[in-house]
């Protein structure tokens, strides 16, 4: 059966607070930070991108696998803001970690969900006896258009899981996919920005296709919410993932340990992998977490995961997520973050 | 102004710190060399750099090249890495009120450059400090 | 070898010289030259020019120049070291005449800096460090002398005073210079004040972009009494040295390993000591340039440079006057000329013929000329014949 080996996050340090952008376009802060449930979100810096945060995320990984990367059959990375439109990111990561060349590298995308797919394909392979371990990163630093409401939420982070067989950090009991073609949020070709169909993006998408999964997935293997120490839900602000694991019969506590959004953001095909990290971090041998992405479009990918004993032996030996979120935070104006994420129109 | 084959040619290194060590004097040498410059020697073992060092000198660069404007100002330093290599490099993370002389710092994966609007992306390293 | 001698020295005034190209500034100096020397041919020509290929996209300087001074077919070479261009030229030409080879020798030095924008500059200058591991990661020339500035402060107590010290007594110097592209004082509060380019160093510590050209004519000791009725400077010292390109890899970040070599090859030939050095024309592309290599050269001991800028000693009527001539900061720098035109100061002041400037007593001279962070130096000890 296949398992998380090593796992491992990164984030920039720099923040901004709700009021900053509020500020900016004149709008109601407090409406904003109740309605969303977030308080403030990560900034990469100009050198920072989805290639670079994966490297760093994977070098914490590998250090909990205590795994040769020249042994990493396939290396993945999902998200919606790729440095290249073609020439995978997968590529640079592939090299800098020392994987290459006897490598299959493809890059994911499916809006938020592109890193749990990353995932599910690296345990298929794993499962199916085709590579011995896989490398899946789920990373964005992606943009909301200046003044609508996704500027508030849209965040950067990384998280990378190195997947093979036992004896792993936490087993892969089952995996589960649901998705339907529905146009809640989506970009087209060389728009700077995506769009989004307002109230539509709740319950006919967010809340259906989580729901549809993890009922679909706990149906399947015989569980209910009281058997799950912990649940990861998709966090494109504070107050969805609260709502749907109520909705399915999820304690608050269950999901708070993996609930980073209120001072992350919304880090996209990060978000329901750092939360999965942020859980392993806390998680004792024997816990059973359900993890279930959401990706819009759209979709969902749901796990179960059964932590072992190894959890004890690697959790510290790389910094956890909530220590990363809470430490070396550099807090920045909205001018700042404008010029790191290039919506100043500079000279030729 | 990096082209394709150049940059390619250093990945080696700018990605995975490889460097070289004489195996007749001992000196490592980042890039590696065909010549040490220790002995004149001419054969050498592959050795990584360690990702930790100590900052011997730095500046904060307030008026620098026309590729690096979304970063200015930024830290620049000189680092010691195990085995006596020194690597210069952006430091990255910092206020610059915080550097000084002796300062631990550890390497970190970042973007360093883009070639134009539509050129290759150019990764390597750079300090942040050890906190 | 032949005993080698200075027998004719120029340079024009140099600035912004939008009207003038490349092959006319060169041209202008060298007939300043030629005609100080008072010869009617030359039978070589070396030409230091750091980067006409990125500057105006020109190489084949040789021929180029020898064509447009109208002195073809006779032997002429581009030599290169970056900032160190014109004192390799120089010393090309010193080997040429010594050897035997050929009798009357002209050395030159040029660069047009003024064709491309700051950002063109910055490139071109940068090429003088490791392109790969220096400037690959975003630092400047101002940068990497900060770097060396921070060092020389962290191990020595060296303050922004003492470098703001040196750019004001070059100006003080330079206001007496007519050639020179700031011939005006400045103040320390005024470097201090200034805006920062790369911490500690101001803009007021770092020399200019400058368009110019230098010449000197050369030719065996023996002959210049017969072909010039100027007096005769003799060259009593050429030497040269190398250092790793890149500051990193130096032992000490605060410390000019090629000066320091070159000197005491200098010193050697000559059969010379640093305190038997009248004066010097150094190369203080930065403030703390001028404070290392006075240390390097032996002027002051390791670490002292700094106090030494501050005490005056380096001043007009100091133990050591350093730069009388401006300096690269209140003179220029057009990057390959300066190694020339630290000739043609020199070459001057053994004459007498400094005005406002002259060094009291000036019988030895020493010039160091030094390529990107102290990779290459070149020195040269030139005395009354």
């Amino acid at each position: 059966m296949a398992g998380i080996i090593g796992y491992g996050a990164y984030m920039p340090r720099n923040r901004i607070k709700v009021e900053e952008i509020a500020k900016i376009w004149g709008a109601d802060a407090p409406s904003y930070k109740r309605g969303l449930m977030l308080r403030e979100k990560s900034v990469p810096s100009p050198d920072q991108d989805v290639i670079t945060m994966s490297v760093e995320a994977t070098k914490h990984a590998l250090t909990r696998a205590g795994v040769d990367p020249a042994k990493i059959g396939a290396v993945y990375v999902g998200s919606e803001s790729h440095p290249y439109a073609v020439k995978p990111s997968g590529t640079v990561l592939a090299e800098a970690i020392g994987a290459t060349p006897e490598v299959h590298c493809a890059d994911f995308e499916f809006a938020c969900k592109a890193g749990s797919e990353a995932m599910f394909v690296c345990m298929g392979l794993v499962d199916g006896g085709k590579i011995e371990y896989g490398l899946a990163v789920g990373a964005d630093t992606s943009q909301g258009a200046p003044g609508d409401a996704l500027e508030y939420s849209a965040a950067a982070g990384a998280a990378a899981f190195i997947i093979g067989r036992d004896p792993g950090v936490a087993n892969v009991v089952e995996t589960y996919a649901y998705m339907t073609d529905t146009p809640d949020f989506w970009r087209r070709e060389h728009m700077h920005y995506p769009r989004h169909a307002g109230r539509f993006t709740g319950e006919p998408a967010y809340f259906k296709h989580i729901m549809g999964c993890a009922e679909g997935l706990m149906e399947k293997v015989g569980m209910g919410p009281s058997d799950f120490a912990y649940a990861v839900f998709h966090q494109p602000n504070g107050k969805f993932p609260m709502r749907v694991g109520k909705m399915l019969g999820f304690t608050k506590e269950q999901i708070e340990p993996g609930w980073l959004s209120p001072t992350l953001g919304n880090t996209y095909s990060g978000s329901s992998p750092m939360g999965l990290t942020a859980t392993l971090d806390v998680s004792k041998p024997g816990d059973k977490i359900l993890m279930v992405s959401y990706g819009s479009g759209a979709g969902s990918d749901g796990f179960v995961y059964e932590v072992t004993d190894r959890i004890d032996e690697v959790r510290n030996a790389a910094p956890g997520t909530r220590e990363l979120l809470e430490s070396n935070i550099n807090y920045i104006d909205y001018g700042t973050y404008a010029k790191y994420r290039r919506k100043i129109r500079m000279g030729e | 102004m990096s082209t394709s084959a150049r940059y390619w040619r250093s990945m080696p290194q700018r990605y995975r710190l490889e460097a070289a060590k004489c195996t007749g004097c001992g000196m490592q040498h980042f890039p590696p060399r065909i010549v040490c410059r220790g002995c004149g020697g001419r054969e050498f073992e592959a050795v990584k750099l360690g990702d930790r060092g100590k900052l011997l000198t730095y500046t904060v660069i307030r008026v620098g090249p026309s590729e690096f404007c979304d970063e200015t100002p930024y830290a620049m330093g000189i680092a010691e890495l195990p085995g006596g290599v020194r690597v210069t490099a952006q430091i990255a993370d910092c206020e610059f009120d915080e550097l000084k002389v002796g300062m631990p710092v550890k390497i970190e994966f970042r973007k360093i450059r883009e070639e134009g609007e539509a050129g290759i992306l150019c990764y390597g390293y750079k300090f942040v400090p050890e906190r | 070898m032949r005993d080698v001698a200075v027998i004719g020295v120029g340079m024009q005034k140099w600035g912004e010289l939008w009207e003038k190209s490349l092959r006319d500034i060169f041209t202008e100096a060298a007939v300043l030259a030629i005609d100080d020397a008072g010869v009617d041919r030359i039978d070589s020509m070396y030409v230091g020019c750091m980067s006409s290929g990125l500057f105006v996209g020109q190489e084949h300087l040789g021929s180029l120049l020898a064509d447009y001074l109208g002195v073809a077919p006779i032997p002429a070479l581009r030599v290169e070291s970056a900032c160190a261009s014109g004192g390799a030229a120089f010393r090309q030409a010193f080997f040429d005449v010594a050897s035997g080879a050929n009798d009357i020798v002209l050395a030159g030095g040029v660069e047009k800096m003024t064709d491309v924008d700051g950002g063109g500059a910055t490139y071109a200058l940068s090429t003088a460090a490791d392109a790969e591991y220096e400037v690959y990661h975003g630092v400047t020339f101002p940068g990497l002398y900060a770097m060396m500035a921070m060092a020389h402060m962290h191990a020595h107590g060296t303050t922004r005073e003492q470098l703001a010290h040196v750019s004001v007594k070059n100006h003080r110097n330079g206001a007496k210079n007519p050639r020179a592209q700031y011939p005006f004082e400045i103040t320390v509060e005024q470097v201090l004040n200034s805006i920062m380019i790369a911490d500690p160093l101001t803009i007021l510590d770092c020399s200019p972009i400058t368009d110019g050209a230098a010449a000197a004519i050369l030719c065996p000791l023996e002959m210049a009494g017969e072909l010039s009725d100027k007096p005769p400077v003799k060259v009593l010292a050429s030497a040269h040295a190398t250092d790793s390109i890149a500051l990193h890899s130096r032992d000490d970040l605060a410390w000019l390993g090629a000066v320091e070599k070159a000197g005491e090859v200098a010193y050697k030939m000559a059969g010379l000591t640093p305190s038997d050095i009248d004066f010097a024309e150094v190369h203080d592309c930065f403030t703390i340039a001028e404070i290392c290599v006075i240390e390097a050269l032996g002027f002051f001991e390791k670490g002292k440079g700094g106090v030494g800028a501050e005490s005056g000693e380096t001043a007009a009527g100091g133990r050591i006057p350093v730069n009388p001539s401006g300096g690269l900061k209140s003179k220029g720098h057009p990057v390959g000329a300066t190694g020339v035109a630290q000739i043609v100061e020199t070459v001057e002041q053994l004459r007498g013929e400094s005005g406002g400037r002259q060094v009291e007593g000036a019988e030895i001279g020493m010039t160091e000329n030094m390529g990107g962070t102290g990779g290459s130096c070149v020195v040269h000890i030139l005395a009354k014949a």
